[in-house]
């Protein structure tokens, strides 16, 4: 099997699928030349996130990342949901293939995207420097 | 949960006609057919009807039939011996085609750096190239013309006849990768008149790590694999006798099943195709009638190839895809950019290719479950939101 039981269950059974309406934050990453855009949608209040949505087009392990994501910021402060890495991502989900891996980085910048148009919407200032891009396929960078 | 194995072009279940062969021969020849004792004597008789047989099949004499590991050794067994037949006569050149097999593209890449120039001709929007496509190519400096029989990924049958008799004109060597074809339509390298044709056993119900190069009289194949006389020297190696054995009984049965089985898998692939074609905004990819009979490949735009093939699996269907995440690479199938499909698209292709074994339920179970699928991952999909409320246009109507 390609994909860990946790992957495969994140796909199929995916966690907080579906869009917002008057979403305080959204962001959209990826590209469709390279194969996935994931985007985002949060419902802030207090500073903490109260609610996430996705929508993802994308190969299994992008829809199980963006799953898994929504998780792990949902109920939590954004100062938290911040700090969430690629990294955390694949641990939870009990691993992804190396060739995978760029799909966890998409979730981690969907989530940064998202809190990033929360403050650009509501004119709060932001360390600049922690909603950096990796840009790490060819196509993305165009 | 039932299986409905759906991608005969990766490879086909060995039929049992070709299982008992290969179980007969492992037990009886196990000899060396090098040796001169009885044992080894008769491994190689075996490996002389096996041969013959073989030759029969696809129009050819015994003795224009070198067995290799496969289709991907033919091929670049194939594209070495033009090699160096060019550098004997002072040719430098080869044409071929964007839709190729890895293969040949990979090989022909390995050439260009040793000095060849490597010319590689665009299709159309069905993946076809014209003999006057090849003819307008063809230089003084021209060693060979490598083209397909039929794609692998797309079905589309390519006019290799009338490829070969412009070769032929101008003498230029002509090699086919007929790996798809044998044992799926018919072929004879006499009627076609190439000079060399590769073809594979798995493709037609026989067993892996097995295949023919074909090379006519009067060419004599370079060698891949050094260290030993057999096949004439070509290839080294002691032979795999059983599987030898069993691709000369699984390659009878295929291509004396051809008449049988073609209306049959026509009838489904229109189906299927059809059905699939219901699904609003997909497209075929290839040509529609000039197809191999098994062979359905289509893109749905909006979603991506790789999710629907893990949720088509989950419901007993296996298939493939020629996504980016299919393919273990950042871009979708050359096969799939080469006709004109944009990379977004692409990556929304599905590829069913069926056997005599499957039956009009299949269909219609693989229609109703792609349809849902699909649906389902449209449902996800932001591209298809965007689609939808206008905020992006539909590459297929």
């Amino acid at each position: 099997m390609l994909y860990s039981e946790k992957v495969m269950d994140h796909f199929t059974n995916p966690r907080n699928v579906g869009t917002m309406e008057n979403a305080d934050g959204v962001g959209e990453v990826g590209n469709a030349k390279c194969g996935d855009i994931m985007k985002i949608f949060l419902k802030i209040d207090n500073d903490i996130i109260t609610d996430v949505k996705f929508s993802t087009f994308g190969c299994g392990s992008a829809i199980a990342s963006s799953s898994m994501a929504t998780e792990m910021i949902k109920g939590k402060p954004l100062s938290q949901a911040l700090e969430l890495t690629n990294k955390a991502v694949v641990e939870a989900l009990d691993g992804l293939p190396a060739h995978k891996l760029h799909c966890s980085v998409l979730a981690e910048e969907a989530v940064k995207a998202a809190i990033k148009d929360y403050y650009d919407k509501n004119g709060i200032e932001y360390d600049h420097e922690k909603f950096a891009q990796h840009h790490d396929c060819e196509h993305c960078g165009e | 949960m039932n299986k409905i194995y759906v991608d005969n072009a990766a490879t086909t279940k060995m039929s049992k006609t070709a299982i008992n062969a290969m179980l007969m021969h492992l037990e009886e020849d196990y000899g060396n057919p090098s040796s001169l004792h009885m044992v080894g004597q008769l491994a190689n008789e075996s490996m002389v009807k096996a041969r013959e047989q073989i030759a029969a099949c696809i129009g050819a004499d015994p003795k224009e039939i070198f067995f290799t590991s496969g289709g991907s050794e033919s091929d670049n067994q194939a594209l070495l011996t033009a090699f160096e037949w060019g550098k004997r006569n002072g040719k430098k050149h080869i044409i071929s085609q964007k839709t190729e097999h890895h293969a040949i593209l990979h090989t022909l890449k390995k050439l260009e750096k040793q000095g060849f120039e490597i010319e590689l001709l665009d299709v159309d929007g069905e993946g076809n190239v014209t003999s006057e496509q090849v003819r307008s190519a063809i230089h003084e400096d021209t060693a060979l013309v490598t083209i397909m029989a039929a794609n692998n990924e797309i079905g589309t049958q390519l006019p290799i006849k009338e490829i070969a008799a412009v070769c032929k004109e101008k003498g230029v060597l002509f090699h086919t990768d007929a790996v798809q074809a044998v044992g799926h339509i018919p072929i004879n390298v006499k009627e076609i008149g190439c000079d060399m044709l590769s073809l594979s056993a798995h493709k037609f119900h026989g067993p892996k790590g097995t295949g023919v190069l074909y090379v006519r009289k009067g060419l004599m194949p370079s060698c891949l694999i050094e260290g030993g006389a057999q096949e004439r020297g070509r290839r080294a190696g002691t032979e795999n006798v059983a599987g030898i054995c069993s691709m000369a009984a699984a390659i009878k049965e295929a291509v004396d099943k051809i008449p049988e089985n073609t209306p049959k898998l026509i009838d489904m692939r229109n189906r299927l195709i059809n059905g699939l074609l219901e699904i609003p905004h997909t497209i075929l990819n290839g040509a529609k009638s000039n197809r191999l009979p098994g062979n359905v490949n289509v893109c749905f735009e909006g979603i991506e190839g790789e999710s629907l093939l893990l949720l088509l699996d989950a419901k007993g269907i296996c298939a493939s895809s020629g996504s980016a995440c299919t393919s273990g690479s950042l871009d979708p199938s050359h096969v799939l950019l080469a006709i004109g499909r944009p990379h977004e698209v692409a990556h929304g292709s599905l590829r069913l290719t069926l056997s005599e074994e499957n039956t009009v339920e299949q269909i219609d179970y693989i229609i109703k479950s792609t349809k849902e699928v699909v649906e389902y991952l449209r449902k996800m999909s932001p591209i298809w939101q965007d689609l939808q409320e206008g905020k992006r246009k539909y590459v297929i109507q």
